[in-house]
C-alpha cells in the first residue's frame, strides 16, 4: 500500500478513536449497534483499538430475522473468535410498521423501531452506529455526535454545532445521541483499511459468477451488482474506478425521492 | 483535536447567499467526473420535472425540504478527484440563519474558495464569511468570481472586483492565492481553461489552483500538547489515554501534566493488537501510555515536555465568533472546553464587538447571534492554555449555553502573564522565625495597627496625589505612615523590571511583600500603583488577609486622558509607549472594592478627607475602646 494512503488511514482511525474515547468519557450509559456489514465491523475493530482489546459497552445486533444465511454464520464465528458478548435483538414485524411508507422503506423500519425499543428498555444515552457521509446524501448532513429526541426523531434543519473535536455530550433527559465514529471514512477507506488491518468481512462481498454485494442488508430488499472483483484487492480497484453509487441494491433508498429522508428523520440509523 | 492529512485537502466553499456555490460544487463534480452516475440522472429528471434548467446545485440540495426553498440548509460534505489528489469539499450554506452550520464546515478546513458575485460584488455575507476564515486560521484563500458570463465576460469588471476584494481580505490579513473569472454554469475556469469566452485570462483555473496548494505544516515540530481524554484501570495498570495535538513523545520522556505540575516518566506505549515495540509517537495519533510514577492524572490535564509547559492562566482574551439566540453579556457564566479541560468561565469584559460589515469596532454592548467579538473570560480554576498563534489544539476554545454549543473563539493572551511560576514556585523548605513582639504590643506603642491600603487605578485617577495628602494628613495627626509609590519604587527596588504582562506581575508582587512587611512593622501603609490584574491584587491581599484594604481611586478612561499629567496618554496613542493600561494592556476594575472614591465627581478635599476616614476608623485599637468602654 502506498505510503501516503497508509498515512490517511491512520489520520481516519486516530480520529475516530479520538471520537470513541470521547464519547465513553462523557456519556453512560453506551451501547453499539453491530450490523454484521463491512462499516460496523470496522467500527468494532476501532472499539478494540481504542479501548486496548476490550468492548466497554454492550454490542447488540438488531435482527429482521431477514439477514442473509452467510451474514448469521459469520457473525457467530466472529462473536467466537473475538470473544466479545453479543446481545441479538429482534425487531417488531412488518404488520406493526406504518403502512402509508412504501414496501422496501416498511422492512427498514422495522430496525427503527427495533432500535427505539432497544433504547427504551436499556435506558441508553449513546448509540455508537457505523454509518458514513459519502454512502447517501442524507447522511451527508449527519454530525458526528447527533441529538434524537424523545422519539428518536432526528431533527435534520436545526443541528448543534460542532467543530475542533468538540462534541455535544450534553442534553436533556429522555434524549439520546447517536455517535458515528467512523462519518468521515469512505467505501474505498473502509476496505483499504480492512485490507491494512486484515480484519474479517462477509463474505458476501466478493464476487460469484459476476455478482457480487455492495451493502448488505435484508434478503428480501438487498440486491447483488454486477462485478469480477472476488478479492479485497479487485473491491479496491473497482472502487477506484467506480461511478456506481453503494447503495444501488438498497431498494429502500430509491423508491421516492424522499423514501430515505423520510426514514432517517423518524430515526433509521 | 483536527484531522490532518496528505492524501485528501479538506475546502471550504464560502459566500453570500445565490452568489453560486452549490452550483460550483455542482460543476466541480460534474467537470472532473466525480458525480456517482446515477445522481447525474437524478437530478436531470428531478430538473425537468420541475420545468427547470439543469440546475447544478441540485447535486448538493439532496433535501426535499431544500429543493423546496432553494437554499442550502446544512454543511455537506462530498468527495471529488482530481489527477493529483482527492479533496472534501464542506459545503458551506450562505444564508445568514445557517452561520453554524458553515463554522461547523469551515473549521475542518485546511482551504477556502470565496465565491463572488460579478454583478453584485461584495455583500455583507462576503465579508462576514472572510471574517470568520481569518479567526478559523485559514489563510489559503481562492476568490471565484462567478457569473462572469452575465457580465459578458468583462475584463474590466474582474478588475475591478478583484481590487475590491483584495483590498477587503488585506485589512484581514489575508491575502488570496489567486483570483479566478468563472462561470460555474458555463462550466468556464473551473476545470477547464475558458480560452474562448474569457480569451484576457492567463491564470490557472479552479482546479489547477486547488493542485497547488498544501495541507497545512504538521503540528509535529510544535512543542508535544497531549490533552488527557481518560485514565483506564482496565486491569492493574493505569493507561492514560488521548490524542497527541502536537509535537513527539518518546518511553523515557519526562511528562508534565498541568495544571497540576505533575511529573512522570513514559513507560510503555500501549496498542491492540500488540505491536512490535514502538518508543515514538507523533503528533496526529490517538495514543495510549503508561507512567513510572502514580502521579495525579485525570481527564482535562494537558501533558507536555516540562520546559514547553503550556501557559497557566485563569484570564485571557478569546476573539470568538457568537451562535446562540441569547446573546452574550458580561457577568454570564459558561461552560467552556478547551482541549479535554472543562472549566466555568465568567465574562468578566467585553472589549469590542466587531462589526463584519465595515470591521469598525463598536466598544461595549452584547454579543448577538451571528457576532463576532473580542471578550475576557474569567475561571475560578487555573486552565492550561496557549496563544491561537502558538499552538491551535490549546488555543482555541468552545462555548457552551445550556446543552448547546453556543459559540467559539481562539484565544489570545496580549496582556496577560503565564501565573506558572507565581503558581508552582511555592517555597517549600523555608520556615518562617517568631518575633519576639505581639503585634498588639507593637499596636499599643503606636497608638494604632499596622495596615495596607491598597490603591488602584488608571493613570491618571488621583492615585498618587490623593495617597500623597492623605499620608501628609495622617503623619500630622501622629499617626506611623508611608506611601510606596509606582514611580518611586521602580526607581530601586524594581529598577530592573519593564512593563510586559509578566514585570508587572513581578512588580506588584515585590511591592504586596514590602507592604506586607511594612503593616507588620506597625505602618499604616499606602500603595499607589495602577495595580491592572485582579489577580494580583488578590495575590497582595493573600499575604496580610486581615489588615489588607482595596481601595478603588475610580475615573473612566477619557477623563484620565484629559487629564493626562505626564502625557503618558498621548505617547501611548502615538505608539511611544507599549503596552499602556487603558489603551494597550487590559485595566482589570476591583469587583468588590473595600472602598471606592470617585475622583471624576468629588473634588480632591473630598477624596482626602474620605480616604483618610476609612483609614482611621480601620487602625483603631479595638481592645483599647473596648476596655474604655468596660470602665465607665
Amino acid at each position: 500500500m502506498n505510503k501516503s494512503i497508509e498515512e490517511h488511514l491512520r489520520r481516519l482511525e486516530a480520529e475516530s478513536i479520538y471520537i470513541l474515547r470521547e464519547a465513553y468519557a462523557n456519556i453512560d450509559p453506551l451501547v453499539m449497534l453491530w450490523s454484521i456489514g463491512k462499516d460496523s465491523t470496522t467500527l468494532l475493530y476501532l472499539v478494540k483499538k481504542a479501548f486496548l482489546g476490550r468492548v466497554p459497552f454492550p454490542l447488540v445486533h438488531l435482527d429482521t430475522d431477514m439477514e442473509m444465511d452467510e451474514v448469521y454464520a459469520f457473525r457467530d464465528w466472529i462473536a467466537k473468535e473475538w470473544d466479545f458478548d453479543l446481545t441479538i435483538e429482534h425487531c417488531p414485524p412488518e404488520s406493526e410498521m406504518d403502512p402509508t411508507l412504501p414496501p422496501a422503506s416498511r422492512a427498514a423500519a422495522r430496525k427503527t423501531q427495533g432500535l427505539k425499543n432497544l433504547i427504551q428498555d436499556g435506558k441508553y444515552e449513546g448509540v455508537f452506529l457505523g454509518i458514513r457521509r459519502d454512502e447517501q446524501s442524507m447522511r451527508a448532513k449527519e454530525r458526528v455526535f447527533s441529538p434524537r429526541d424523545n422519539n428518536g426523531e432526528w431533527n435534520f434543519k436545526d443541528q448543534p454545532a460542532e467543530f475542533w473535536g468538540q462534541y455535544k455530550t450534553d442534553f436533556p433527559e429522555g434524549t439520546h445521541i447517536r455517535i458515528h465514529p467512523l462519518l468521515h471514512w469512505t467505501e474505498l477507506d473502509i476496505w483499504r483499511y480492512t485490507q491494512l488491518e486484515n480484519i474479517p468481512y462477509v463474505p458476501l462481498y466478493l464476487a460469484r459468477d459476476g455478482k457480487r454485494y455492495r451493502s448488505l442488508g435484508e434478503k428480501n430488499i438487498t440486491f447483488p451488482v454486477d462485478s469480477n472483483a472476488d478479492t479485497l484487492e479487485a473491491i479496491i480497484a473497482e472502487l477506484e474506478e467506480t461511478r456506481d453509487p453503494e447503495r444501488a441494491g438498497r431498494a429502500m433508498d430509491n423508491e421516492t425521492e424522499d423514501a430515505f429522508e423520510r426514514l432517517r428523520a423518524s430515526g433509521y440509523m | 483535536m483536527t484531522a490532518q492529512n496528505t492524501q485528501q485537502l479538506p475546502i471550504v466553499i464560502v459566500g453570500h447567499v445565490d452568489h453560486g456555490k452549490s452550483s460550483l460544487i455542482g460543476r466541480l463534480l460534474y467537470d472532473t467526473q466525480s458525480l456517482p452516475a446515477n445522481k447525474q440522472k437524478e437530478i436531470e429528471a428531478i430538473s425537468s420535472k420541475r420545468g427547470m434548467d439543469m440546475e447544478w446545485s441540485f447535486v448538493l440540495d439532496s433535501f426535499q425540504a431544500e429543493r423546496d426553498q432553494a437554499i442550502t440548509i446544512d454543511t455537506t460534505q462530498i468527495w471529488f478527484k482530481t489527477p493529483k489528489r482527492s479533496y472534501v469539499i464542506i459545503d458551506a450554506p450562505g444564508h445568514r440563519e445557517f452561520l453554524k452550520n458553515m463554522i461547523s464546515g469551515a473549521a475542518q478546513a485546511e482551504a477556502a474558495i470565496l465565491v463572488l458575485d460579478a454583478k453584485e460584488g461584495i455583500k455583507e455575507q462576503t465579508k462576514r464569511h472572510a471574517y470568520l476564515l481569518h479567526l478559523l486560521g485559514l489563510k489559503q484563500v481562492i476568490v471565484a468570481i462567478n457569473k462572469m458570463d452575465l457580465v459578458k465576460n468583462d475584463e474590466a469588471r474582474f478588475n475591478e472586483l478583484s481590487k475590491d476584494v483584495s483590498e477587503y481580505l488585506a485589512s484581514l490579513n489575508i491575502f488570496p492565492t489567486a483570483i479566478i473569472p468563472i462561470s460555474a454554469r458555463q462550466g468556464d475556469n473551473i476545470a477547464n481553461s475558458a480560452e474562448k469566452s474569457m480569451p484576457w485570462y492567463k491564470g490557472h483555473t479552479i482546479v489547477q489552483k486547488l493542485d497547488t496548494l498544501t495541507a497545512s505544516a504538521a503540528l509535529i515540530e510544535k512543542p508535544a500538547r497531549f490533552p488527557v481524554q481518560d485514565v483506564y484501570r482496565f486491569d492493574e495498570r493505569r493507561i492514560i489515554v488521548g490524542h497527541l495535538d502536537s509535537g513527539r513523545i518518546k518511553i523515557g520522556d519526562k511528562l508534565t501534566f498541568s495544571p497540576v505540575n505533575e511529573t512522570a516518566t513514559v513507560t510503555t506505549i500501549e496498542s491492540w493488537p500488540a505491536k512490535a515495540e514502538q518508543t515514538e509517537v507523533e503528533a496526529g495519533q490517538s495514543i495510549a501510555i503508561t507512567l513510572d510514577q502514580p502521579i495525579f492524572v485525570e481527564r482535562g490535564h494537558i501533558g507536555s515536555h516540562a520546559e514547553d509547559a503550556p501557559m497557566l492562566s485563569n484570564v485571557f482574551r478569546m476573539h470568538l465568533f457568537w451562535l446562540s439566540d441569547k446573546p452574550l453579556k458580561v457577568g454570564n457564566v459558561y461552560k467552556i472546553r478547551l482541549a479535554t479541560q472543562e472549566a466555568l468561565a465568567t465574562v468578566q469584559a467585553i472589549e469590542k464587538t466587531i462589526d463584519t460589515d465595515d470591521l469598525k469596532s463598536s466598544e461595549m454592548g452584547d454579543v448577538v447571534r451571528n457576532g463576532v467579538a473580542e471578550i475576557v473570560f474569567r475561571t475560578r480554576d487555573m486552565l492550561a492554555l496557549d496563544p491561537f498563534s502558538d499552538n491551535p489544539s490549546t488555543g482555541r476554545c468552545v462555548i457552551y449555553d445550556g446543552f448547546d454549543v453556543a459559540g467559539g473563539g481562539i484565544v489570545s493572551m496580549e496582556g496577560y502573564a503565564d501565573q506558572r511560576m507565581a503558581y508552582v514556585q511555592r517555597p517549600k523548605n523555608i520556615y518562617t522565625v517568631e518575633h519576639l513582639i505581639p503585634h498588639e504590643e507593637r499596636a499599643q506603642r503606636n497608638g494604632h495597627k499596622g495596615a495596607v491600603f491598597w490603591f488602584t487605578g488608571l493613570s491618571g485617577a488621583g492615585k498618587s496625589t490623593v495617597a500623597m495628602n492623605v499620608e501628609r494628613y495622617l503623619f500630622d495627626k501622629g499617626y506611623n505612615t508611608y506611601v510606596l509609590d509606582g514611580d518611586n519604587v521602580r526607581h530601586g527596588l524594581n529598577k530592573d523590571l519593564g512593563f510586559s504582562p509578566e514585570d508587572r506581575k513581578e512588580n506588584i508582587r515585590r511591592v504586596a511583600a514590602v507592604s506586607g512587611l511594612q503593616a507588620d512593622a506597625g505602618l499604616i501603609t499606602i500603595t499607589a500603583f495602577i495595580s491592572p490584574y485582579r489577580e494580583d491584587r488578590e495575590s497582595a491581599r493573600a499575604l496580610t488577609p486581615d489588615h489588607f484594604h482595596e481601595i478603588f481611586i475610580k475615573a473612566d478612561l477619557a477623563t484620565c486622558e484629559n487629564r493626562d499629567p505626564k502625557n503618558l496618554y498621548k505617547k501611548a496613542r502615538a505608539g511611544d509607549i507599549k503596552e499602556f493600561t487603558g489603551i494597550s494592556s487590559p485595566y482589570e476594575e476591583p469587583d468588590n472594592p473595600d472602598l471606592v472614591v470617585d475622583t471624576q465627581k468629588h473634588d480632591l478635599q473630598t477624596c482626602i478627607q474620605q480616604v483618610a476616614d476609612y483609614i482611621e476608623s480601620h487602625v483603631k485599637i479595638a481592645d483599647i475602646k473596648t476596655k474604655k468602654i468596660s470602665n465607665s
